[in-house]
């Protein structure tokens, strides 16, 4: 039977368990060991890659029944990194179970010194109509040659190398569909 | 990187240059050690003795900036001693080819150069063409005007001592490193480069590049297990932002972004198609038709017709000749062009190059948005340090978005391939994911354009059958990117039903029968799956690829170039590293770069470049804005009133910007010593997420400044002492480390001495950490990409105190 190597854990786990049992030391080796599986025993276990440099490292991410991020490890199946992560990786739990974290969209109006909260509907209306006011004030049809260029060059985009593939694709027909054309991002830095 | 991660145990010699590997990209010292401990040397050279210098098995210092002196000088040793590939480069690669007569060096300068307008005429450095308008070749590598001997007279100019006194590298260290990485020459060994951004964020970044991608062609390293040309990239997907091009020059799969002049799809694709007239070049980007009509029809769906070209006219065009890179954005902002800008997971305001311009210009913006985790120092600019709220008009709107792990979707890592992620925990209550932020904002403003509005037609067009109940469904959107059968059609002898997903790209067509939202990923999601998610570790040829693990592009091909890695007979140029072999008429192995057969069917073959309109790789690169060879220039801002090869300082033809927020000083005694910029393994970029994770931030707590033992006593500086540290353009406060880790260098007879700090650090948190080493760089960069200048400038550095408690 071929086992990969967090099968062979697993087993290897439960029999270690066995043995302790039988012997009736005061090895708390074992123990501990099983306790620390027993924080993710329930856990539902999904795959992701990790957000940070372009290594691609796998990591197995564990999710209580309620839907709280419990733990992050290195995947040890994964080909890449075979369970290994550096210190951001390692710490991939903190980034998402962390109370600076942003939980309202901010509004910073003009000559202001402070963030005020809004809700999303709001943001996204109040954003929408700066994009068209400003795409229609600022439209180009022709460029100083007279040639046709439909665009907009009163707005600029900058980001992001930390979406997803489809993120990005739908961001770039976005951006593009309103007529930018000062499209960049960390590629270019 | 043209070959992969777990490739790079395959090597025999690794050079780690213009990269810090071991901080930067930490894994990847795994498979570096597995090269090692099969017998594979470690070469690191670097300003810096850092982490991968102290795995290394040599390590020589260089001053920054000056990568093509040390490397012309390795591609002098190899070219005087015999130690290249002969039949790999008379066969792979332009060597062969005779260059044009007007083609001319001179003091630094190529032919063709008008001092006015600062460009080249490129059609200067042109190949001389046979009568069937196939470039002239001698084989033999003899003809004094072929681009060997063209090479091995231009680079015959960086002796040891020339480049020793350039780098500031010890002629010993040279001739080590030299003779070490050119054994990689022999026909069964082979070397590989793992470079970052020390080596593209200079105004020689693309030459920095070419420098060595022309070393590996000759040293037969291309396209082989264990070698190649191995870009190191910084963030998690940064490869398929890349791919799905979020950039002003290009769109999806590096197709052209059109030009004013291509003034209808006819014209766009007869211009950005290549022509080969050798019968024997595949000339891949003949195909652009097929892959840019099917980005149109992933664009725009089935509003997009042959009557109206697909929706061509919607797509924005640039002037001809014009940038709208990211130095562009920020000079025209700081001069009020723009009203509004979205910084879209992404902290300019510490990650561009000269952060007081940046943070400048987004005080003339109108309104703003940013999307991002945490509160960073973009979205607050306004009340940053310098600033007057009261002055500032910009409104801000900043966007909390989802972590990684609270959606689904892919990435694509360095090595090209395309991994899915899954959602684990639920969304933290109050965020969206930027895909459902995307969605809800465009279907917003195409709600505005159904009443009115300029150009409606792109808006109202741009296709929206993969949103669900007004949801971002990624798996939608992967398919879309793979592309589908628009109609009924019959390819290559297979007939395919409207809807169905195109198996790949040779399958994609011309005529709206097809879309594909990036060619370069047809093949990634198709009726067989989702490949990005598959988790089968099955590795036939035993060389690591695990070709049924996640998905690489293109066509899950795990090293490109691969047709390369075999002899003319298609035998692995190694015995031991197979990785693709010929065998009873059929090529066994990787995907191959083409199923054609090897060279020595002289009727059926075709080259193994396959992507480049002559079929061989370049090493003469008539296409490049600053010349076909690299030269040592020095960087905008450098430490040597001359250059001690031409006439010419800088590269004569890097764009350099005028506002009063851009100035820069060489030789000048206020800012005497070189300063570069790096990372820490415990900050990420900016810093914008690891400074809000109390684990990592304990671990890098706040800016600090390296210098050497003999820069500390020079200026009364001791370990933790607080420093300034100044350009011409800003100034940030630092705890002074001073190390054996920087030794002075002995430049042109002359003592300089260079210092480094991370740029990781911004003033929003924490709150005494110290702001962006950008502040002090630069906003010049290189000709060709217009990446910055961020890795060589001249700063000075004063001690503050003492460190406080």
């Amino acid at each position: 039977m071929a086992l990969t190597r967090r099968e062979f854990l697993k087993w290897s786990g439960t029999a270690g368990a066995a043995a302790a049992a039988m012997c009736l030391g005061f090895d708390l080796r074992p123990v501990s060991s099983y306790a620390a599986g027993l924080k993710i025993l329930k856990a539902k276990e999904t795959t992701t890659i990790c957000p940070y440099c372009a290594v691609g490292c796998g990591l197995i991410v564990h999710t209580k029944k309620s839907g709280k991020l419990l733990n992050a490890e290195g995947d040890p199946d994964h080909p890449i990194n075979e369970g290994a992560l550096c210190a951001k990786g390692a710490a991939l739990y903190q980034m998402t179970v962390n109370k600076s974290r942003i939980k309202t969209p901010l509004y910073r109006a003009p000559e202001s010194d402070e963030w005020e909260e809004i809700e999303w509907e709001e943001a996204i209306e109040k954003i929408a109509e700066k994009i068209k006011e400003t795409r229609d004030a600022t439209f180009t049809e022709k460029n100083a040659k007279g040639q046709v260029v439909n665009r907009t060059t009163g707005i600029a985009h900058v980001g992001s190398a930390a979406l997803d593939n489809e993120e990005c694709w739908l961001l770039q027909g976005i951006m593009r569909a309103l007529g930018l054309v000062y499209i960049e991002h960390q590629a270019r830095i | 990187m043209t070959n992969h991660w777990i490739d790079i145990r395959n090597s025999d010699c690794i050079l780690i240059m213009g990269s810090n590997a071991a901080e930067n990209h930490p894994i990847s010292m795994k498979w570096v050690g597995k090269a090692m401990d099969k017998g594979a040397t470690l070469i690191s050279v670097d300003p810096r003795f850092t982490r991968t210098s102290s795995k290394a098995d040599i390590y020589a210092a260089l001053r920054s900036g000056t990568d093509i002196a040390f490397l012309g000088g390795m591609m002098n040793y190899i070219l005087s001693n015999n130690k290249f590939h002969k039949e790999y480069a008379a066969n792979y690669t332009n060597a062969s080819f005779i260059v044009g007569s007007k083609f001319d060096f001179k003091d630094g300068l190529f032919a063709g150069y008008d001092p006015k307008k600062k460009k080249y005429d490129k059609s200067q450095w042109a190949f001389e063409k046979d009568g069937n308008g196939v470039p002239k070749r001698d084989l033999t590598l003899k003809d004094p005007r072929c681009v060997f001997q063209l090479m091995k007279k231009h680079y015959s100019r960086y002796t040891p001592k020339n480049v020793s006194s350039i780098t500031g590298t010890s002629e010993a260290d040279l001739k080590k490193v030299y003779e070490t990485y050119a054994k990689t020459g022999a026909v069964d060994k082979t070397g590989t480069i793992m470079y970052a951004m020390g080596w593209t964020q200079h105004t020689v970044g693309v030459q920095n590049i070419r420098m060595m991608a022309m070393i590996q062609l000759m040293l037969g390293n291309m396209g082989r297990p264990g070698g190649g040309v191995n870009a190191l990239r910084g963030e998690s997907n940064v490869q398929g932002s890349t791919d799905h091009c979020l950039l002003f020059h290009i769109l999806p799969g590096y197709l052209k972004t059109p030009r004013a002049s291509n003034d209808s799809l006819e014209v766009y694709n007869k211009k950005w198609t290549p022509k080969t007239n050798d019968p024997i070049s595949a000339n891949w980007w003949g195909n652009t038709p097929k892959y840019s009509v099917s980005f149109l029809k992933s664009m725009f769906g089935e509003a997009g017709t042959k009557e109206n070209d697909f929706g061509y006219s919607w797509l924005p065009k640039i002037d001809d000749g014009k940038t709208y890179s990211w130095l562009d954005i920020f000079d025209e902002m700081y001069k009020e062009k723009f009203k509004g800008f979205f910084a879209w997971g992404q902290n300019p305001a510490c990650s561009g190059a000269n952060s007081n311009k940046t943070r400048q210009a987004m005080a003339k913006l109108d309104w703003m948005v940013n999307v991002n985790l945490f509160h960073n120092e973009t979205a607050s600019f306004w009340k940053g340090p310098g600033m007057n709220p009261d002055e500032i008009k910009t409104e801000v709107f900043l966007l909390p978005c989802a972590t990684s792990v609270e959606k689904e979707g892919s990435i694509t890592n360095s090595g090209r391939w395309s991994q899915w992620r899954y959602q684990g925990p639920k969304r933290l209550r109050g965020v969206k994911t930027d895909g459902d932020i995307m969605v809800e904002l465009f279907e917003k403003v195409r709600e505005l354009y159904q009443a009115d509005g300029t150009f409606p037609e792109p808006i109202q067009n741009f296709r929206w059958d993969f949103v669900k109940e007004g949801k971002f469904d990624a798996h939608a959107v992967a398919k879309l990117i793979n592309g589908y059968f628009e109609k009924d059609a019959t390819v290559k002898g297979k007939s395919f039903k409207k809807g169905t997903l195109v198996p790949s790209f040779a399958y994609l067509l011309a005529d709206g029968s097809t879309s594909s939202g990036n060619w370069l990923y047809c093949n990634s999601y198709t009726e067989k799956g989702n490949m990005a998610a598959r988790r089968e570790k099955k590795d036939p040829t035993g060389m690591g690829l695990y070709p049924e693990w996640s998905w690489c592009w293109p066509v899950n091909r795990r090293i490109i170039y691969n047709r390369a890695s075999v002899d003319l007979n298609g035998k692995p140029w190694s015995p031991n590293k197979n990785i693709l072999e010929r065998k009873d008429g059929k090529w066994v192995g990787d995907v191959p770069d083409g199923g054609w057969p090897p060279m020595s069917n002289k009727e059926k073959t075709k080259r193994p470049f396959i992507m480049k309109p002559d079929g061989v790789a370049s090493v003469f690169g008539p296409g490049r804005a600053d010349g076909p060879f690299p030269e040592h220039y020095e960087p905008l801002e450098c430490p040597v009133p001359k250059n001690l090869m031409s006439s010419q300082r800088i590269n004569p033809v890097a764009p350099i910007y005028g506002t009063e927020a851009d100035a820069h000083f060489s030789c000048d005694p206020r800012f005497p010593f070189v300063g570069t910029t790096y990372r820490v393994t415990e900050h990420w970029q900016t810093g914008l997420l690891t400074r809000w994770q109390p684990w990592l931030l304990e671990l890098q707590p706040q800016l600090f400044v390296e210098m050497s033992n003999e820069l500390g006593k020079l200026k009364g500086i001791n370990n933790g002492d607080m420093c300034k540290v100044s350009s011409a353009r800003g100034e940030v406060e630092a705890v002074a480390i001073v190390t054996g880790r920087f030794k002075p260098f002995k430049v042109q007879g002359t003592t300089v001495h260079q210092i480094g700090l991370p740029w990781c650090f911004g003033w929003v948190q924490p709150k005494d950490g110290g702001d962006s080493a950008n502040l002090l760089t630069p906003s010049t960069g290189d000709p060709n990409t217009r990446i910055p200048e961020t890795k060589a400038f001249m700063v000075n550095v004063d001690k503050l105190g003492k460190r406080r408690a």
